[in-house]
C-alpha cells in the first residue's frame, strides 16, 4: 500500500540527515505506529507520504504509484491527515470544515451535507454541532472534527501525527480507542506517529522504532516487548511493561487485602 | 458671518463631490495595487523588504511635496505622449492628485495586509495543505479571509489619511475641500477655513465608520454588515458623481488663478465676463506661480493673469531689464513662438515686487531707497513670501545693492504684512498693488538702479484658445482698463482686517468701477 525505497532527507544540504536510507512498506489495512524521540525523523517519514515533505533521495509510493506521479494537492485529497495542531479553519463552521475536501473534489452540495452528518455521528458528536464554529468546541471535540474532516472524502489511508498528543489523558485514551474501531470498520490503512510507547502498544498492529533517521526496530508489539538486541529499543519497550507490571502488582495487593 | 457661511455652503456640493470622488478613486486604486503586492510580499521575504521599505519612504515625504512632485513627472509624460501618440493629457488637477494619494494610501494597506498574512496560525496553513488545497485555493479560501479583518483595519487608516491628504490637492489644481482652506487662509476668511476643516473631518469620520462596519462584518462573518457598509459607501460616491456632473465642473472655459486676493478677484472678473457671453466658466484657484504658466501652455487652463516681470524671469529666463513697452512686445513674440501662448494685453496696472517698511521706522533710520537700506541691512530683519527668496529679482536686488540682512524669514502673504506692523521683521517683500500698503501705512522703497523689472499685469491665453472669439470678446475689454488705485481698492476690500468682502463681491465692484457692468 505504502512503500519507502532507500529514502533520505536532509534539511541542511546533507550535513545532518533527518531520514537516512530508509526502506519499509506498509500492508493494506495495517495500523503502523512510528515511535521515537523528538527529532528522530518519524514525522518527516510520515509527511513524505502525502508530500508535505519531499525526499532528497529514494522513492515513496502509494498503491504502487510513485507519489510524485500526481500533483501534491490531488494526492493529499486521497489521504486523510490528522495532526497535533488540529488546524480547524476558524472561519468555517464544523460542517464546512468536515466538508472541505469533498468540496475541493467537486462533490454536489447535498452529498457533502449528508457526508458531514454521517461523520459527525461516527465521531460521536451531536448533530447540532454541525453549525457551530470551531472556537465553540473543546480541544477533544475539535480533534474529533479533525478526524471527521480527514475521513470525509473516503480515503483509504490515514496519516496521524501525534493526533491526540495535546489532549488530556482520559480524552486521549477514549479518542484513541474510538479511532482504532473506525480503523477496523472502515478498513483503513493507518500510519500514526507518537512518542507515547503505551499508546503505540495499545493501538498499533506493528511498531517501527526510529532513531536518528533510521529504523532500529520493526515488529508486532508483542515481539518488541520481549528482549530486543538493541539496548535503546529495550529501554523504550520496557516502559509500558514496567508500567503495566506496577499496575498489576497494585491491583494484586488490593485483592489480597480484601 | 452668516453671509460668509452661506457663501461657503454654496460651494459645498462642488468641493465635497470632487473631494469624495478623488479620495474614493485613490483608495480603490491603492487597494487594487496593494493587495497583489501584499500577497507577493507575504510569500516572499525578498519582495517584502523592498515593498514595505518603499511604502515607508513614500510616507515620510510630506504629502504636499508628493503632490507637487507628480506634476513635473506627469508633464514630462504628457509631452512624451504628445510626441508618440500625437496627444498629451492634463498634468494638472485630478491625475497628479490621484497618483500621489494612491501612493499615500498604500502603506497602511500593505503593512496591515502583510502582518495579517504572515501571522496566521501555522497549524491552519498546514491543515489547508493537508486537506489538498492548491496554493491559490489556500490563498482565497483560508489566508485572505483570515487576514481580511487586519487588512480592512489598514484600509480604514488609509481612508482617513487620503481624505485628509486630498485637501492638499488644491495647489496642483484639483478642486477639493482644501479650496476652502487655501483660499480662506489667503484672504483670512476663517469661516471658510473652518468650514473646510470641519467638512473634511466629517467626511473622514463617516468614511471611517462605514469602513469600520465592513471591518466588523468581515471579522465576524456577517455579510449583512459588509453589504450595508459597501452599499452606503457606493451610494455616497455615486451621489458625489451625480453632484459633480450636475454642478457642471466640466465647464467650457477654465480660468486659472494663483493664490492671493488680486488673482481671485481678476479670475472672478474673467469668469463673469465669459458667463456674460453666454458660456459656462469656472476658476481654478490657488495654482503655484510656475504651475499656472505650465498649465496654460499645456491647455490645462484657458487663461489667467500673470505679471510681465515674473514671466520674463521665470518662463523666459531673462535677467536683463528692458523698458516696459519694449519688454511687452518682445514677450508677446517669444511666448507665441516658444509656447504658443497668446499675450492678450496688459490690464493697466503693475503688481511689482517691492521692498516695504513701516513708515515710522523708515523715517527714523532715514531710509528712502533700497540703496539707503543696504547701509542698515546688517542690523535689520527681512521677511518674504514663500517664493520671494528663491526668485531672481531677490538675487538681483541683493547683489546689486549689496543687501545682507541679520535674519531672513518666510511668511504666508497674509501674515507678512502683519509681521511688518508687529515688528517681527523690519523689511518685507510687498506687492505694489496690495491695498495693505496704504492701510498699514507702509512705505515702498525706491529702486534707483531699476533692478526690479516691470510687473505689468497681463492676460495670457492658452495655445488652444489663442484664436477663440468668445474669449477675445470677453477679455479684450479688460485690456488697459484697470488702473492701480482701483485694483488696490478692490484688493483691500478682500484683504482688510474688518468688514471683509468675498473676492466675487470685490470683482463685481471692480467691474462696475471700470464701467463693464
Amino acid at each position: 500500500m505504502i512503500s519507502f525505497q532507500h529514502v533520505s532527507k536532509s534539511f541542511d544540504g546533507g550535513r545532518d540527515f533527518a531520514v537516512r536510507d530508509v526502506t519499509f512498506s506498509v500492508a493494506p489495512k495495517a495500523f503502523v505506529v512510528l515511535v521515537g524521540d523528538s527529532g528522530s525523523g518519524k514525522t518527516t517519514l510520515l509527511k513524505m507520504i502525502n508530500r508535505l515533505i519531499e525526499p532528497d533521495q529514494g522513492a515513496v509510493s502509494v498503491a504502487g504509484e510513485p507519489v510524485q506521479s500526481v500533483a501534491a494537492f490531488s494526492l493529499r485529497r486521497r489521504i486523510g491527515y490528522v495532526f497535533q495542531g488540529i488546524g480547524l479553519f476558524p472561519h468555517m463552521s464544523v460542517a464546512e470544515n468536515i466538508g472541505i475536501t469533498p468540496l475541493l473534489l467537486g462533490w454536489p452540495k447535498p452529498e457533502i451535507a449528508a457526508r458531514a452528518a454521517e461523520l459527525i455521528d461516527l465521531v460521536e458528536l451531536p448533530r447540532s454541532y454541525l453549525t457551530r464554529m470551531p472556537s465553540e468546541l473543546s480541544g477533544g471535540q475539535q480533534q474529533r472534527v479533525g478526524v471527521a474532516r480527514a475521513l470525509a472524502a473516503r480515503p483509504s489511508i490515514m496519516l496521524m501525527d501525534e493526533p491526540f498528543g495535546a489532549l488530556d489523558p482520559v480524552t486521549r485514551d477514549t479518542l484513541g480507542s474510538e479511532y482504532r474501531r473506525l480503523h477496523e470498520s472502515m478498513e483503513l490503512t493507518t500510519v500514526m506517529v507518537t512518542h507515547d510507547v503505551m499508546e503505540a502498544v495499545i493501538l498499533g498492529d506493528r511498531i517501527i522504532v526510529v532513531r536518528q533517521g533510521e529504523i532500529v526496530a520493526d515488529g508486532e508489539p508483542n515481539e518488541l516487548l520481549v528482549e530486543h538486541p538493541d539496548a535503546g529499543v529495550r529501554a523504550l519497550m520496557d516502559m509500558p511493561r514496567r508500567q503495566a507490571e506496577r499496575v498489576r502488582i497494585l491491583m494484586q495487593e488490593r485483592t489480597q487485602r480484601e | 458671518m452668516n453671509e460668509r457661511f452661506a457663501a461657503s455652503a454654496r460651494l459645498l456640493p462642488d468641493y465635497l463631490s470632487q473631494h469624495v470622488l478623488l479620495s474614493a478613486a485613490a483608495l480603490v486604486l491603492g487597494f487594487l495595487v496593494s493587495v497583489p503586492l501584499v500577497v507577493a510580499a507575504s510569500h516572499n521575504a525578498r519582495v517584502r523588504w523592498p515593498v514595505l521599505g518603499f511604502a515607508s519612504v513614500v510616507q515620510t515625504v510630506p504629502s504636499l511635496a508628493l503632490l507637487a512632485l507628480f506634476y513635473p513627472l506627469l508633464l514630462a509624460l504628457s509631452s512624451a505622449s504628445k510626441h508618440v501618440f500625437g496627444h498629451g493629457f492634463s498634468a494638472l488637477g485630478f491625475l497628479p492628485s490621484l497618483l500621489a494619494l494612491t501612493l499615500y494610501s498604500m502603506l497602511p494597506i500593505l503593512r496591515n495586509g502583510v502582518t495579517g498574512l504572515t501571522t496566521l496560525d501555522p497549524a491552519v496553513i498546514e491543515a489547508a495543505r493537508g486537506v489538498g488545497m492548491t496554493n491559490r485555493q489556500r490563498l482565497l479560501r483560508i489566508e485572505l479571509p483570515l487576514a481580511a479583518p487586519v487588512l480592512m483595519a489598514g484600509v480604514r487608516t488609509a481612508a482617513v489619511w487620503v481624505i485628509g491628504g486630498a485637501t492638499l490637492s488644491t495647489p496642483v489644481g484639483q478642486t477639493s475641500l482644501g479650496n476652502y482652506i487655501f483660499s480662506g487662509l489667503q484672504v483670512e476668511d476663517w469661516v471658510s477655513v473652518l468650514f473646510g476643516c470641519i467638512a473634511a473631518v466629517a467626511l473622514a469620520l463617516v468614511a471611517d465608520q462605514l469602513l469600520g462596519l465592513i471591518e466588523v462584518g468581515v471579522a465576524r462573518r456577517r455579510p449583512v454588515k459588509i453589504w450595508f457598509g459597501v452599499g452606503l459607501l457606493v451610494a455616497g460616491v455615486a451621489a458625489a458623481g451625480a453632484a459633480s456632473l450636475a454642478s457642471g465642473s466640466r465647464s467650457s472655459y477654465v480660468i486659472g488663478a494663483k493664490n492671493f486676493a488680486e488673482q481671485y478677484i481678476l479670475a472672478a472678473v474673467m469668469t463673469d465676463r465669459i458667463k456674460k457671453e453666454g458660456y459656462s466658466s469656472t476658476a481654478r484657484v490657488d495654482l503655484g506661480s510656475v504651475i499656472a504658466f505650465r498649465a496654460l501652455a499645456s491647455n490645462g487652463i484657458d487663461a489667467y493673469v500673470d505679471y510681465s516681470g515674473t514671466v520674463w524671469s521665470t518662463v523666459m529666463n531673462r535677467h536683463d531689464s528692458l523698458p516696459r513697452l519694449q519688454m511687452l512686445d518682445e514677450m508677446r513674440v517669444q511666448l507665441r513662438r516658444d509656447h504658443g501662448v497668446l499675450l492678450l494685453g496688459a490690464l493697466g496696472f503693475e503688481n511689482a515686487y517691492a521692498l516695504a517698511m513701516r513708515r515710522d521706522r523708515a523715517e527714523a533710520l532715514g531710509i528712502r531707497t533700497i540703496a539707503d537700506l543696504a547701509q542698515h541691512s546688517p542690523d535689520l530683519r527681512i521677511g518674504g513670501d514663500f517664493e520671494f527668496f528663491a526668485r531672481p529679482e531677490w538675487r538681483a536686488l541683493r547683489d546689486r545693492y549689496g543687501l545682507r540682512f541679520r535674519q531672513q524669514r518666510q511668511f504666508q502673504p497674509t501674515f507678512l504684512y502683519r509681521a511688518a506692523t508687529s515688528d517681527e521683521v523690519d523689511v518685507i517683500s510687498a506687492a505694489s498693488s496690495d491695498g495693505r500698503i496704504k492701510a498699514y501705512d507702509l512705505v515702498v522703497l525706491e529702486d534707483p538702479q531699476q533692478v526690479i523689472p516691470p510687473y505689468d499685469a497681463i492676460v495670457l491665453v492658452s495655445p488652444a484658445r489663442a484664436g477663440d472669439p468668445v474669449l477675445r470678446r470677453a477679455l479684450e475689454p479688460l485690456v488697459s482698463a484697470i488702473p492701480i488705485d482701483l485694483m488696490r481698492e478692490a484688493n483691500y476690500m478682500v484683504d482688510r482686517d474688518t468688514n471683509r468682502t468675498q473676492p466675487g463681491k470685490a470683482a463685481q465692484w471692480l467691474e462696475s468701477a471700470i464701467h463693464l457692468n
